[in-house]
């Protein structure tokens, strides 16, 4: 497998401030941390079965950045059949810090922007790990 | 996710691959907080896709209002294909072919020009959130 990209597709919600945490996390990593190794994928456009988007996750390893337990994001990679590699859940993270008071849709205030840096470095060290998988084998 | 009368609903695509997505998202956040805070509530689009009843009942009852980035239109479809037409469709490529000056190219946090943009999406769909529950009001 060459040239693959590990595909970050974050579900997005948009009721709360954690979905858009997961939103921010991923653009940290494919436009900053991890631009040539990774890309995004509209989550709606793969929902509605594009042929595009289909042929991207089937293709290449992908990581679901879910803001809740509904897990919105993981279960549409699946039911499209993508290649599910690893799957983050923002409140998972945010247990794991609870000083963090995350707040914020349009905007995330600092807390939410600093449990984003937080996310963003979990899945940089996921994309390594992936890729250095899919090049052993 | 209550059920409520006399509200729209509006569902967008927030596009994670484009920056109209985010443009819809943020316009879409700016009509139910500062807008119209009392007419509106918005839909979890991966939610409603996912097979969220309370989203895919809410869409059935009341009418909505999809806001897509570009012309694949995934809110609009998704919504006609789980619950029922939406009443109006907001395509935000459409409203900037509008305003030539206001170039969008953020995915992540917008410039005072996306804001202005989004802004501009965001006073359509309130517009059509009036035209909306003023016909429903009539009725």
């Amino acid at each position: 497998m060459e040239n693959h990209k590990v595909v970050i597709v974050p579900c997005s919600g948009i009721g709360k401030s954690l979905g858009t945490v997961g939103r921010v996390a991923t653009y940290k990593v494919i436009e900053q941390m991890k631009p040539e190794e990774t890309r995004t994928v509209c989550l709606a456009l793969l929902t509605m079965g594009d042929d595009d988007a289909l042929k991207l996750v089937r293709e290449n390893p992908c990581i679901a950045v879910d803001g809740c337990p509904a897990q919105c994001s993981k279960k549409n990679i699946e039911a499209s059949m993508g290649k599910l590699a690893h799957n983050i859940v923002v409140t998972d993270v945010l247990r794991n810090n609870r000083s963090l008071k995350p707040d914020g849709v349009i905007e995330l205030n600092d807390q939410g922007d600093k449990l984003a840096e937080i996310i963003a470095r979990i899945l940089s060290e996921k994309v390594d790990e992936i890729l250095h998988k899919v090049k052993r084998e | 996710m209550t059920l409520a009368t006399g509200k729209v609903g509006i569902i967008c695509c927030s596009g994670e691959d484009l920056p109209e997505g985010t443009i819809s998202r943020v316009a879409t956040r700016l009509v139910l907080e500062k807008l119209r805070p009392d007419q509106t509530v918005t839909l979890c689009l991966p939610l409603f896709l996912a097979g969220g009843e309370d989203e895919r009942a809410f869409a059935r009852v009341f009418p909505t209002i999809a806001v897509d980035g570009c012309d694949k239109k995934c809110a609009e479809a998704g919504t006609k294909k789980f619950s029922g037409k939406p009443v109006a469709t907001i395509l935000v490529s459409e409203i900037m072919k509008k305003y030539p000056r206001l170039k969008v190219k953020s995915r992540e946090k917008l410039d005072p020009q996306e804001m202005e943009l989004a802004t501009k999406v965001a006073e359509e769909i309130a517009k059509k959130v009036d035209e909306i529950l003023c016909k429903t009001a009539k009725k």
